[in-house]
């Protein structure tokens, strides 16, 4: 196997309601990164394309075939990877595996989505697609009220009265929040108080609103290189060192590792072994954090905290700049945004530029690696661990 | 020829936009008859529910349906105080996993069961329940 660089990155603002196409959204991230990598149109050789709810936001399935023509990678070919929220992480994935093999040297990979756009009715309704349509979501199952029913679990499994447990989780959604402010692509740049988290408006209990990531539009890309190009283009190659992927069933099929997902540790350690590296050795780090007890598991499932000890953790600072692990210092879902598709790229985004010092107010310093962690519905996990490349 | 009629038993108990079409459509003539129902392999003893007409464990596709009954433990809940399409006239309404060892039942609570009374660990019970649109459906309730 080859090595794999990230050699260009493209973001846009993750907002609410836009008004543009998915196309026109994801041209705007792909040209930026194909531009910071020095690249043309011509030079990109597939498109994988991250994108979940296109047919329902838009009517429009196939977006990843335009999108190539749209931004003059005309005829290659073009795939579009669906893996709920974490769709675009799988494109990175692949991308790299297929870089990795030799079969390409420059793939274009991100995501794109435009969820406020659908309005929260009609985005609750697609976002349950993510769970079993058959028998679960009949009975009114919601995403939300998945994790609502996790934190009730943990609650009880970890034996943390839930009074308690509702700080701990307010304490994400602050810290998320304070750093948001130094995202200028963020949908939230505004700070917010545990008060006003735990006097929200109680969405599924006990979810309250600011324990929820909101719905978004944006789009984010990435350029991945075989390692011969890499140093034709830059000084300050990031590579891929390690990659996993994982499934489970429908929620009820998970219960004997509820509120643990099985699946985040199966990815975890696939990307853990192919890097050579454990928890202890990750500078920073971009989680999955939907909801706020979802970073909670997340934390835990990564191997950063004892399982039953994120909440202490967050609330002692471990998880900001400075602490033992910091944790989404780009905002997050919370407070950046979660434009679904294009979430898994954006994660990437932010390790990209935190490992090349370019985060201005919230750098990490003396970043080597770093680590994302993507949740798609209940049943899929995706992790890639990133180097420095000099 | 004549159009083949569509198996949509289904249509009575997936209630907003989609129906699925499945080879586990029994499911809903037991539901009709009061029964809410699983499957177990013939082959090698493993319990479906929901009800699966093809094994995971043997790989094989002998099943036949068993009734859930007696009780299951509440692993967790949670009541929705917003819904998507087609839910809003139902909310707010309490979901809930019911795990009775072999198999997990998920669903709802029943209204007349106080959401005050819901701890996690309680027994409930799975019954029969007709929702007010008419649709077919089942509810956890105290035995």
């Amino acid at each position: 196997m080859r090595k794999v660089a990230i050699v260009g990155t493209g973001h846009t603002p993750f907002t609410f309601e836009t008004e543009k196409t998915s196309i026109e959204l994801f041209s705007e991230a792909a040209m930026d990164a194909i531009n910071e990598a020095n690249l043309g149109s011509k030079d990109i050789q597939a498109l994988y394309l991250g994108n979940c709810l296109g047919d329902f936001t838009e009517g429009q399935a196939m977006l990843q075939s335009y999108a190539a023509n749209d931004i003059g990678a005309f005829h290659i070919p073009a795939t579009r990877f669906e893996g709920a929220c974490a769709s675009s992480s799988l494109a990175v994935r692949d991308a790299f595996i297929w870089v990795a093999s030799g079969y390409y040297d420059v793939v274009l990979a991100g995501g794109v989505e435009r969820a406020a756009s659908m309005g929260t009715a009609l985005a609750t309704r697609t976002f349950s697609m993510f769970t079993d349509s058959h028998y679960e979501y009949p009975a009114g199952l919601t995403f939300p009220a998945m994790f609502a029913m996790l934190t009730h679990l943990y609650a009880k499994r970890y034996g943390i009265p839930l009074e308690k447990l509702k700080e701990q989780m307010a304490q994400v959604s602050v810290q998320s929040h304070y750093y948001g402010v130094f995202n200028p692509k963020a949908q939230f740049q505004k700070e917010i108080t545990v008060d006003k988290v735990l006097s929200g408006f109680m969405v599924t209990t006990p979810l309250q609103l600011l324990d929820c990531c909101p719905f978004s539009d944006g789009a984010s890309a990435v350029v991945l290189v075989s390692e011969e190009r890499a140093k034709e283009i830059t000084d300050k190659p990031v590579y891929i060192t390690g990659i996993g992927q994982a499934s489970s069933g429908k929620l009820s099929s998970q219960k004997d590792h509820l509120p643990r997902l099985k699946a985040r540790e199966e990815s975890a350690k696939q990307a853990y072994d192919m890097a050579g590296i454990g928890p202890a050795d990750i500078d920073v780090c971009e989680l999955h954090d939907c909801f706020s007890i979802a970073s909670l598991i997340a934390a835990e499932g990564l191997g950063f905290f004892e399982f039953g000890m994120s909440g202490e953790a967050w609330e002692k600072g471990e998880t900001k700049i400075g602490g033992k692990i910091p944790i989404n210092v780009s905002g997050g879902l919370k407070s950046k945004g979660h434009p679904i598709g294009a979430t898994g790229a954006s994660q990437v985004t932010e390790i990209y530029h935190q490992l090349r010092g370019e985060c201005g107010e919230r750098q990490v310093e003396g970043v080597k690696i770093g680590l994302t962690d993507t949740l798609g519905g209940d049943g899929i996990i995706c992790t890639l661990i990133m180097q420095k490349g000099w | 020829m004549a159009k083949k009629e569509v198996d949509d038993r289904f249509k009575k108990f997936g209630t907003v936009s989609f129906t699925a079409i499945t080879k586990t459509n029994d499911f809903i003539s037991y539901l009709e008859k009061g029964k809410v129902m699983g499957t177990k392999c013939k082959e090698c003893g493993a319990i479906y529910f929901p009800p699966r007409s093809d094994c995971s464990k043997c790989l094989q596709s002998n099943m036949e349906w068993f009734e859930v009954s007696g009780t299951g433990r509440l692993l967790s809940f949670s009541e929705l105080k917003y819904g998507p399409v087609g839910f809003e006239d139902d909310l707010p309404y309490t979901i809930a996993l019911l795990d009775y060892g072999d198999y997990k039942v998920f669903g709802r609570i029943s209204k007349d069961t106080p959401y005050e009374d819901l701890n996690v660990g309680m027994e409930l019970k799975t019954e029969f329940a007709t929702l007010p649109n008419g649709q077919l459906s089942y509810v956890f309730k105290r035995p």
